[in-house]
């Protein structure tokens, strides 16, 4: 039982991130990336929304006919966005402003309909949360890394605060915003890939000492076929 | 004449809606893969954006603002785009069935394209700084969609014949797809940051 919502965490956070393994959701990451703050701004927003509107989905996946599913989730998350544009314009304008346009745009973020059709639609509330929270938290560290990057190449400070006075101006375009982008997409599949064989390299280790503790004189042989 | 001449510009170059605004980059990196399909997916994209902002901007300005509705604009806009869509794939279908076969497959995606609802929110929005004294109005609106479309159009274009060259070059193997893809779309930013002197 445990073991499910350690595998949603795992999924949302690593093994599917939105950013980095599925490449979902790129316009704001690439809008906003060049300030640290406000691509975790918009990160822990979607997070508020997409586990919101995961659980509104998932409670109501029985009620909802297939035939209108899409548009109906449409609704459900346009509305979630108009409210928590409502909030962020009373009590966070700094936010609001940064984040311009793309506040708008969480309607059209592939994520969050990616997830009501793929996750929230088959599964319960409380998994449908937790993967809510799994993903939008994904989402927003991957932004994070890349902004505090973006920021401190672009204008030499982390989190708006000053460290140094070298700046490569590029970083702070979205051509900068493209290349960290890309980059850290090479380098996330890279130590993926370098992990994914170190584990299955182990497996095969395990399941050949198996094979010889249980059969001494056939061993061998099988391991070797097995390899 | 000079405010139809900055309007163009603006969305064509200036302010491209990929390389400056970083609009509509799932099409962007998905679809062009090949000139013909991004040749296909542009002009769809920019026939929806034009006739969005010609439905949206009259609804806003001359329904929603009286009746002091305008906050609700999301919601409504995204349900006139999700509208729009499907009704221009049934006409296409029906007036053209080898239009529909080549632009078919877009359409449907183009209902959660950033660039069109992207269109619709700028032109309700504060537009001063690209059309200057001059007041906003609805032809400036949908003059404005076009070409951004057009812009947009282009850019898919570029990409999509630096990508097809690509397919040449051994690239090593955590690089293959979307990074490689990322770093050429930088330079092709780049190139258009050049557009951001003209004044």
């Amino acid at each position: 039982m445990k073991n499910k919502y350690a595998k949603i965490t795992l999924d949302g956070l690593i093994f599917n991130n939105p950013t980095f393994m599925l490449v979902l959701g790129t316009c704001p990451t690439l809008g906003l990336i060049s300030s640290a703050s406000s691509a975790a701004g918009m990160g822990l927003t979607v997070v508020v929304i997409l586990t919101l509107s995961n659980i509104l989905i998932s409670a109501m996946r029985k009620i909802i006919p297939n035939a209108v599913r899409i548009p109906a989730y449409i609704v459900i998350i346009a509305t979630l966005v108009t409210l928590a544009r409502m909030v962020l314009e009373k009590l966070v304008p700094d936010l609001y402003d940064s984040l311009g346009g793309f506040l708008a745009l969480i309607v059209v973020n592939c994520i969050i309909l990616g997830r009501a059709e793929a996750f929230a639609n088959k599964h319960n509330v409380l998994e449908s949360a937790v993967d809510g929270l799994a993903n939008g938290f994904g989402f927003t560290c991957a932004l994070t890394v890349m902004g505090i990057v973006c920021e401190f190449l672009g204008n030499g400070s982390i989190f708006g605060l000053k460290i140094m006075e070298f700046t490569i101006g590029i970083f702070a375009t979205p051509a900068g915003s493209f290349i960290i982008y890309g980059l850290s997409i090479a380098l996330f599949t890279y130590i993926m890939d370098v992990f994914m064989r170190s584990r299955r390299v182990k497996e095969n280790r395990l399941a050949r000492e198996n094979l010889l503790d249980k059969n001494p004189d056939g061993g061998k042989e099988v391991a070797a076929k097995e390899v | 004449m000079g405010t139809f001449i900055a309007i163009i510009l603006a969305a064509v170059l200036t302010n491209n809606f990929i390389t400056v605004k970083t609009y509509g980059i799932c099409p962007f990196l998905g679809v062009s893969k090949k000139t013909s399909s991004a040749l296909g997916m542009g002009v769809a994209v920019t026939i929806v954006m034009t006739i969005a902002v010609a439905v949206t901007y009259p609804v806003y300005e001359y329904l929603m603002v009286p009746l002091g509705m305008d906050f609700l604009e999301i919601i409504v806009f995204i349900f006139i785009i999700a509208s729009l869509v499907q009704m221009l794939e049934k006409i296409i279908q029906k007036v053209s069935p080898s239009l529909y076969n080549s632009m078919g497959i877009y359409l449907p995606l183009i209902t959660t394209n950033c660039a069109v609802l992207g269109v619709c929110e700028l032109v309700i929005g504060d537009m001063s700084a690209i059309i200057g004294e001059a007041s906003m109005n609805m032809g400036w609106a949908v003059l404005y969609a076009l070409f951004a479309g057009l812009g947009f159009t282009l850019v898919m274009v570029i990409m999509s014949g630096l990508r097809e060259k690509l397919n040449c070059v051994k690239v090593s193997k955590s690089l293959m797809g979307f990074p490689i893809a990322m770093i050429t779309a930088s330079f092709i930013c780049m190139a258009f940051m050049v557009f951001t002197y003209i004044k």
